[in-house]
């Protein structure tokens, strides 16, 4: 329970939003571009390298005034499928939402394989999800499969 | 779009197979039809090939329908920059069905996405090539009667022939055992090997084709490429270990068939062509009568 006041001071601080919890550090940016969180432009705050005792070094991110779809926030999955999610109003957590992977990724990452069509026309690369953990995804169209190493967000 | 196509060889079921094999069974008997009198179908060659399209061109042709298309891309408007988008939706409002072959993996399921009729994959790059699979295994049940129990041996290069992955996925419906021979260089993907060992399906691995041959009832062999070692030396003292030699068979079982997917280079001498079990160019006539009952089940068409 060491981070308790590592978040209530995020909670307060925050009066209706959404805080994601349970980053790992080293993930924080591919979040952020995955919620495309540089078209948002209410208040955010991102902190990273805080202490964890689940992860050892975490990230989080505050958002104010925004509140996402669960659909929306199950892009981060295939990144972050340990994040959770606080929804604050007035101050007050009320509810919490867990990231769920897709059986379907569009559109989030592109397929490592260079003579997939997708790399070479205008093609919204899709994957089925064949593992969970860790994630591989089978691409809708060259057949081939990419792991987490070769991610490479769109 | 909502046109049926034929893109890769897991879009089709048990089922669905043995329909196909059924129905080239009577084209087999009966090639000659007024089936596509009236219809027309494009072959699109982005990328050369001799067999492939020759036989679906023959398939059309015997049952009257008309062929449009091109045999290289060097003739098209590809080479002016059009889109592969924009040649399947110009191309799909000339005809009713669409054979391709496309250099590029996962070419053939874009386009099925974005054609109003339907697409027969003739080949996507090293991704899948359903037609070939159909014929192997049309060729397989003509010769041994049955598709069930059979031991199968796959020799050559089971790292990188499309043709072996898609062989083995079908197969694998049919309770066979399998034996794969190869160079270590270019043995079966471990992702093969382990969805054979999660259905239960016996295999094992070999360098050496001999200890296989007299067990086998079909060996299909494959062309080891030397392009595909990184050591030309490797390649040059592995080379003729997996050359299929007419003495090698004379102890062979009575039903046993040897086939090819062709092109041979030399991994098949030319003194087993006269052997009763060499069986590839059979095979590749095959083609012709899996080719017109893929077509008329893509087209709905009764017989």
């Amino acid at each position: 329970m060491g981070d308790i006041q590592g978040r209530h001071l995020i909670v307060s601080a925050l009066k209706n939003g959404t805080v994601i919890d349970h980053i790992p550090s080293k993930s924080l940016f591919k979040v952020i571009s995955i919620l495309k969180l540089e078209n948002i432009h209410s208040q955010m705050t991102f902190g990273t390298n805080l202490e964890s005792k689940k992860l050892g070094s975490k990230a989080i991110i505050k958002i104010s005034d925004k509140f996402f779809e669960q659909e929306e926030i199950n892009k981060i999955a295939i990144i972050v499928p340990e994040a959770k999610l606080n929804i604050i109003k007035n101050y007050e957590v009320v509810e919490k939402m867990i990231v769920t992977l897709p059986e379907t990724i569009v559109g989030i990452t592109k397929c490592f394989n260079p003579k997939c069509i997708t790399n070479h026309e205008k093609v919204t690369p899709k994957f089925t999800v064949v593992e969970k953990s860790p994630v591989s995804l089978q691409c809708q169209y060259c057949e081939k499969i990419t792991v987490e190493e070769h991610f490479n967000l769109i | 779009m909502t046109a049926k196509s034929l893109v890769s060889i897991s879009d089709y079921k048990v089922e669905d197979y043995n329909r196909i094999l059924q129905l080239a069974s009577e084209f087999e008997a009966n090639s000659y039809q007024n089936l596509l009198h009236g219809r027309v179908i494009a072959t699109l060659f982005f990328e050369p090939s001799t067999r492939t399209r020759l036989s679906f061109e023959s398939a059309i042709n015997r049952l009257r329908g008309r062929v449009i298309g091109f045999a290289d891309i060097g003739t098209t408007s590809s080479t002016k920059g059009e889109s592969l988008h924009d040649s399947i939706r110009m191309v799909s409002g000339y005809c009713d069905l669409i054979v391709m072959r496309h250099p590029l993996e996962g070419a053939a399921r874009y386009a099925s996405e974005v054609s109003s009729v339907p697409i027969i994959n003739a080949g996507d790059g090293a991704n899948q090539h359903p037609t070939q699979t159909l014929l192997d295994m049309y060729s397989i049940l003509k010769t041994q009667g049955t598709l069930q129990n059979l031991a199968i041996t796959l020799i050559g290069d089971l790292k990188y022939g499309r043709t072996v992955h898609s062989l083995i996925m079908a197969m694998m419906n049919y309770n066979p055992r399998f034996y794969f021979v190869s160079p270590p260089e270019l043995t079966l993907p471990n992702e093969y090997k382990q969805i054979l060992t999660k259905h239960n399906i016996p295999f094992s691995e070999h360098t050496d084709m001999q200890e296989v041959l007299d067990i086998s009832d079909i060996i299909y062999m494959t062309r080891v490429q030397k392009e595909r070692f990184s050591e030309p030396m490797e390649y040059e003292k592995t080379k003729n270990l997996y050359v299929l030699k007419n003495s090698m068979l004379a102890n062979t079982k009575e039903n046993m068939k040897i086939l090819h997917p062709l092109p041979r280079v030399n991994e098949i001498s030319m003194c087993v062509d006269a052997n009763p079990k060499a069986y590839y160019f059979e095979q590749a006539k095959n083609g012709v009568f899996t080719r017109q009952a893929i077509i008329c089940h893509l087209l709905g068409i009764k017989i």
